[in-house]
This record gives C-alpha cells, sequence and structure tokens, in this order.
C-alpha cells in the first residue's frame, strides 16, 4: 500500500456537492498530477465536514489546514504554494466572524473545538464510498463483539444501562424498546430505520446516511441480533438521491464481504436491510405512517397501541428508531454504557446533532454534548448572528417544536430543558432568526407548512390547521380583529387534544409558542395594524424622510404606479393610497431618506 | 377494469412503445412482494415522467391491488403526479431556513417570470414550477433546483438570469 505524506480530505455533503466541490477535486488532481504530487498526496472525497456555509471545503492533513469556499482555480495555487513549498494559501483561510482573525487549522476554529463527536465521529473523516475507510475505524468491531462475546440480552441491557434516548424527536428510551421487541411474541421481527427527515432545516441523519452509511448498516445489525430479526429497512426521502445512492453502496459492499446476509460472522444470524423510499410525505416520519408506508400504502398513521414494538410492519413486532439513534450505537457497544454515561446531562446522556441555520455565521452541522448552552451553541460555535444584528429567538423541534429567546440563551439543551420552556427537542433542527424576522409570520409559516402535510384522517387536524391558518394569514395581512388570539388559543386546544398522531398534537405548537413570548406583536398587528419587525408587507407604511430628502426625483422614476411626487430640489411625499409597498424607492433613495415602519 | 384495456386500440400501440415493454418487466420483478406498489409507481414514473391513467391500470391488474388503492396513492404523497410536467421542473425550497432567507420572495419573482403559479407547467412545456420541503442545503439558503441543478444563495435578481440559460439551451438545441 502506497504511503502518502498528505492527506486532503474535500467535503463530498450535499452542501458541498452543490456549491461544485467536484470540480475542485478534479482540478486539485489534475494539478498534482502535472507536478508529480499525486503518489505523494492522497485526495479522499468524505461525507459533509459540517461547515455547510462555507463550501467548498477541504482539510489538509497532519496539519489540519482549514481552506474554504474554494473554486477550481485555486487548485494551482494550493497544490505550488502549500505542497510544494509549504506555505500556507492564506487568502483561502477562514476568517473567525467576531475577531475578523485568520484561523490555519480546523482544530481551532470555534466550530470545531467546542464539538463532541459519537455519531458524526466518522462523517467528514472518511471516505463514505470505501468500506476499508470505515473498518479502519473500528468499524463492524461492535457487530464482531456482539455476535462472538454477547448474548441478546447482554446487548439489551448494555443499551438500557446507557440510558440512551431516541434522537428523532420524542427521546424514548432505546433500550426499552429493544426489549419490548424482544419480548414480543412471534417468529419474525423487523429492525427498521426512520430515515424520513422531513423536519425543515434539520439534515444531520442525511449527513450520516451520505458520510457514514455502514455505521447505520452495523447497528442495525447489532439490533437485528438483540430482538431477534433477520430483515430490516431504511426509510429514507426521496428528497436525498445522493443518501440513497451511497446507502445502497454500502449495503452491496457489506454483502460483499458477508457482513451481511446468510451466516454472518460464521454464526447462525442471518440479516439483511431493505431500501424503502418515501414519496414525499412528511407525515411519514411518523412512526405507524411509516410503517404503513412500508407496507405500500398511504401513510396515514394508525392508532397506538399496538405499538410498533408489538404490531408494525406486517403486523410484525418492530424495533424503529431513527438515524442518529442508530449512529450511537456501536461506540456504546465498544467503550460501554459507563463511558456514555460520563457525558451529558442527568437525565439526557450523549451528545446531540445540531443542524444550525437561519441568521447565523457559520451554518452546519455540529455535535456537542447534551447540557452544552443555547449561548454556546448559537454564539460561540456558530459564530453569532451576521450583518451585527441582534438574535431575536431560535426554533427548536421544527414545526413540531417552539421557539427559545434570548431569555433561554443560558439554558442548558436537553430533553427536559426544552420541554420546560415550551419547545421540543425534535430532530435537532435549530433555526437562528435575528431582529428583523417577524414571530406571527413565522407561525403563519409552520401552520401552512402543517396544514399542507396534514393527512387528512382526523378532523379537528385537517380543519383546525386550515381554520389557524387562515386567522394568521389575516393578521398579517392587517386584517386581524379583537378576539383572533382566544380563536387561535382555542383551536390550538382542540387540535392538540383531538389528534391521532404527533403531527397533529404538535401542530399547533409553534403558535402557542410565539404567542406565550411574543404576545405583544400579534396585538401590535391586529390593534395598530403594525409589524413590529418591518416584515409584514400589507401592514408597511413607506415615508419620505423630509430632512434627508434633496429632491433628486430617482425614486419618482422608479416607482411603478407613480405614487411618489414632489418639486426638483424639495422634500418628496409617497401617496400611501396608490404605494404598493414594492420597496424600488427605498433601494434607490441615495440618501438613505425612505424608510419602512 | 378490463374494458379500460381490452376494446380500444391501445395495445397494438403499446407493444410498439418501449415504455410499456419497460414497465411490464418493472412489473413482473415486484410482482408477489409486499409493499411492492410505491417502488413500482416510482419507477413507473422515471419511466413516463407522470402516471397516466392507463398506467395506473396496468400497475393495479399487475400488482392485483385496487385501482383505487392506486390512485389513493398516487394522491397521497406528493412526489406522484397524473399530469405531465415540464421538461425542467423548478423546485423552490420552502424550508425554514430559505424562508428565513427571503424564499418567498424568490418565488413570486419565479412566478411572475415563468408565468405560472405553483404546481403548474409554462404554456411552451419547458418549466413546471414547484415548491418542495428542505433540500438539506440550509447552508445555501435560500436554494431552488432545476432539474439536477442545485442554485443557492438566491436573489429574486438572479431568476431571470438563469431561467434564460435554460430557454436559450432549448433554442440553441432546436437550431
Amino acid at each position: 500500500m502506497a504511503e502518502y505524506r498528505t492527506h486532503v480530505l474535500v467535503c463530498a455533503g450535499a452542501g458541498c456537492v452543490s456549491s461544485n466541490c467536484k470540480a475542485v477535486e478534479a482540478a486539485l488532481q489534475d494539478e498534482l498530477e502535472q507536478v508529480g504530487l499525486a503518489e505523494e498526496v492522497k485526495v479522499v472525497e468524505t461525507g459533509c465536514i459540517g461547515t455547510c456555509d462555507l463550501g467548498p471545503v477541504m482539510v489538509v492533513y497532519p496539519e489540519g489546514v482549514f481552506y474554504q469556499k474554494l473554486t477550481p482555480d485555486d487548485a494551482r495555487e494550493i497544490v505550488n504554494e502549500h505542497f510544494l513549498k509549504g506555505r500556507i494559501v492564506r487568502r483561502l483561510l477562514y476568517k473567525a466572524p467576531q475577531s475578523e482573525e485568520l484561523v490555519e487549522r480546523a482544530e481551532d476554529m470555534d466550530f470545531f473545538r467546542r464539538q463532541y463527536r459519537i455519531a458524526l465521529r466518522n462523517t467528514g473523516v472518511i471516505n463514505p464510498e470505501v468500506i476499508e475507510e470505515y473498518i479502519a475505524r473500528d468499524g463492524y468491531a461492535a457487530l464482531g463483539k456482539v455476535l462472538s462475546e454477547m448474548s441478546q440480552e447482554q446487548v439489551i441491557d448494555e443499551i438500557k444501562k446507557s440510558c440512551l434516548r431516541g434522537r428523532g424527536g420524542a427521546g424514548f428510551p432505546t433500550g426499552l424498546k429493544w426489549e419490548f421487541t424482544y419480548k414480543a411474541p412471534g417468529e419474525e421481527k423487523y429492525v427498521v430505520c426512520n430515515a424520513d427527515e422531513g423536519d425543515p432545516g434539520a439534515f444531520m441523519d442525511r449527513s450520516i446516511l451520505e458520510g457514514d452509511p455502514h455505521t447505520l448498516i452495523e447497528a442495525m445489525a447489532i439490533a437485528g441480533y438483540a430482538v431477534g430479526a433477520r430483515q430490516g429497512f431504511v426509510y429514507v426521502r426521496a428528497e436525498y438521491p445522493l443518501a440513497v445512492e451511497r446507502l445502497s453502496m454500502a449495503l452491496e459492499q457489506a454483502r460483499s464481504y458477508g457482513l451481511l446476509g446468510e451466516n454472518i460472522f460464521g454464526t447462525d444470524f442471518s440479516f439483511d436491510i431493505g431500501i424503502r423510499v418515501g414519496a414525499g410525505a412528511f407525515v411519514c416520519g411518523e412512526e405507524t405512517a411509516l410503517l404503513t408506508s412500508i407496507e405500500g400504502k398511504r401513510g396515514e398513521p394508525r392508532p397506538r397501541p399496538p405499538f410498533p414494538a408489538v404490531k408494525g410492519v406486517f403486523g410484525k413486532p418492530t424495533l424503529l428508531s431513527n438515524v442518529e439513534t442508530y449512529a450511537n450505537i456501536c461506540p456504546i457497544i465498544l467503550h460501554g454504557a459507563d463511558w456514555f454515561l460520563g457525558i451529558g446531562t442527568e437525565k439526557s446522556k450523549g451528545t446531540k446533532v445540531f443542524a444550525i441555520a437561519g441568521d447565523i455565521n457559520n451554518t452546519g452541522l455540529v455535535e456537542v454534548p447534551m447540557g452544552t448552552t443555547l449561548r454556546e451553541i448559537v454564539f460561540e460555535i456558530g459564530g453569532g448572528i451576521p450583518h451585527g444584528k441582534r438574535f431575536k429567538a431560535a426554533q427548536t423541534g421544527g414545526p413540531s417544536g417552539g421557539c427559545l429567546t434570548t431569555e433561554h440563551l443560558d439554558i442548558h439543551v436537553d430533553y427536559e430543558s426544552l420541554k420546560q420552556v415550551g419547545s421540543m427537542m425534535g430532530s435537532g433542527g435549530l433555526i437562528v432568526m435575528d431582529e428583523d424576522t417577524c414571530m406571527v409570520d413565522i407561525a403563519r409559516f409552520f401552520l401552512d407548512f402543517t396544514r399542507d402535510e396534514s393527512c387528512g384522517k382526523c378532523t379537528p387536524c385537517r380543519i383546525g390547521t386550515t381554520r389557524m391558518l387562515e386567522i394568521l394569514t389575516r393578521i398579517t395581512e392587517g386584517k386581524g380583529e379583537e378576539g383572533d388570539i382566544e380563536k387561535l388559543e382555542a383551536l390550538a386546544h382542540a387540535i392538540k387534544a383531538g389528534s391521532l398522531c404527533g403531527l397533529g398534537q404538535s401542530a399547533p405548537n409553534p403558535v402557542l409558542s410565539t404567542l406565550h413570548y411574543f404576545r405583544d406583536e400579534y396585538e401590535a398587528h391586529i390593534r395598530e395594524k403594525r409589524c413590529p419587525a418591518g416584515h409584514c408587507i400589507a401592514l408597511l407604511k413607506f415615508v419620505v424622510d423630509p430632512e434627508l430628502c434633496r429632491g433628486c426625483g430617482l425614486c419618482t422614476k422608479v416607482c411603478p404606479v407613480g405614487a411618489i411626487s414632489g418639486k426638483r430640489r424639495e422634500p418628496h411625499q409617497i401617496d400611501t393610497d396608490l404605494c404598493t409597498k414594492c420597496g424600488a424607492c427605498q433601494e434607490k433613495c441615495p440618501f438613505d431618506a425612505i424608510s419602512r415602519h | 377494469m378490463e374494458a379500460a384495456t381490452r376494446g380500444c386500440q391501445c395495445h397494438a400501440l403499446r407493444a410498439q412503445d418501449e415504455r410499456y415493454k419497460r414497465l411490464g418487466e418493472i412489473i413482473a420483478q415486484y410482482a408477489g412482494q409486499p409493499g411492492a406498489l410505491i417502488p413500482v409507481l416510482h419507477h413507473a414514473q422515471e419511466v413516463f415522467g407522470y402516471l397516466p391513467h392507463d398506467v395506473q391500470v396496468l400497475v393495479a391488474e399487475g400488482l392485483d391491488v385496487p385501482l383505487s388503492e392506486v390512485d389513493g396513492v398516487i394522491t397521497f404523497y406528493s412526489l406522484f403526479t397524473s399530469e405531465p410536467r415540464g421538461k425542467y421542473k423548478i423546485g423552490i425550497c420552502l424550508g425554514t431556513a430559505c424562508y428565513v432567507k427571503g424564499a418567498a420572495a424568490v418565488l413570486e419573482e419565479l412566478k411572475k417570470q415563468v408565468g405560472v403559479d405553483i404546481g403548474k407547467t409554462s404554456a411552451d412545456g419547458l418549466f413546471t414550477l414547484e415548491v418542495t420541503r428542505c433540500v438539506g442545503a440550509c447552508g445555501l439558503a435560500p436554494v431552488m433546483t432545476i432539474g439536477d441543478d442545485v442554485y443557492g444563495r438566491l436573489t429574486p435578481e438572479d431568476v431571470a438570469g438563469i431561467l434564460d440559460k435554460y430557454i436559450q439551451a432549448e433554442k440553441n438545441g432546436k437550431a
């Protein structure tokens, strides 16, 4: 095997693929060959490194130098300067958003320094398409240990002892699920992975599938052994074609190595995994709807009990967990439950992966110990809010969750603390919003989502979310009435009480949560017909500041409806009856004399 | 169901059509397997671009499920469509990150430029405008996809130029 002096990890996560990392990689390979370094410098395509808005990115080892926002034209300079002369290309380094200092090494970036990677231990480090790289990092050692040294009960006890909880949202103890499925009567059992990651803004499961598919396969095989199943299914959304491709490739490799199929490691245990691709229905992320969808039917939820552990796919006992939960299994088996118990808070052990997005400097994927504060996540790892704006709120739990405000910046994020303040962990999407975000409009946005995705089975959810959306739309259009807030609250409680599945039961949460923390914004919309964030177009008024206006007349030329008038060199006026609030005048004004209120 | 497939000239026409041959192979591959309907519809839509009535009938007969169930599944899942789509599918992401970053304004501009509402196809059959759920490229928000191409960090001003690339390519292709 050739020995390389330098390894270059090029991120090929979905974000970087979209920003054309393949062309950068090809250019780099070309340049290396031209200068005769192809035998000394190895280029490795990895899964998501996590810094999605800096893409395409690469990390050069052994130094650990992190280059960002690359184009194919940068390849020559990197090869000539860094690989030939040993000089770091400073213009491609990352600049810390607050100190504005250049950071040379990945491990010195706040974004990476504060992370603790268990589920993402291989993502962004190995080439996901090469099984040997996974094996080289203890891959399939946990499966080997389980099959050769442990009984089914011992495996379940170890998972129970670790206090691992489901990372898909509700936080149910994983070990208990394994035990219920193991104990459920029946010959035929199934192990299912929920990879129908539908919460907008959450993409950790995608990154694991794309960046480390074997960790999922190995964990599902361990689960299959523990509960007594010989068939697994991964239900993955159709919106993730790269994940489907890499997972299919990994499954083929595992089969050809005898790590899936008949008599694994020469034991009596046989197990295989099939992929089921979703077809664009958010509700299928709900566990009973997902099982119905695997059966090839409309993905409508079923009442529980019976729980999937007793009656799941095709009516058989089924263990169902999400991707991130499975990604924790192999390290727990290898390092032991006690090691895992040493990380996190009293009731929430281990780490959690968060997808930080929205109004934040470092968009991306981070894994931190449970109990890390929101302030650390947003301001230290996330690098704070761009353009010098103020932090207003962060939404966790997606359309089922709620918002956290400035008063929550110091809470230690875990399952319990988030629930206490009216939000939830959810799958780990964390959308940061700055001062320009209207909370009424955000609530309307989430209701629009849940109304659209309601499967229609339960009337309170189907019709209730429609009514709530109508009221919220009315409020943001300046047609809110006294009593609207009370109507929203009454509907919210009825929907929560009268819906069968998690989608309906949690659909009103964004409204209740924003009403709780930002009631004054609702009232301003309804009573004063004013949007405090200056976001809701219908409520905006454009005005000319006579002090600043020089009467240049540029605004009268760009106004598409002729709403601005005034004499040359004298302050102009806007006719609010004619104004369509397009904002063209404000953009054009060279003196910043036009403002919106 | 039988009347729909007998009686008419469809059989003769279909026999010459590669697509129907392919559909037959797909159905044969999955027939008898539990939960086969959704994978078969995925493949069928890849072959035909959409799921017209006669394809639905063939799938129902081939898998031995009621036509009502086939139709029920197609109407339930947003990725299945029984109407033909444009040559390029424009998907503007309205996930939370994209929304917070101004995707709504980009959508309005798209509606204006393409001249159709959400879910509709332009008169020239070139574009179908669709709203997608989070595509997971939140770092590039707001994002849209046209076919397999991804465009990130969009502003409404970018829209016309991007669409023009496809319009010009189409014109040049025909010339």
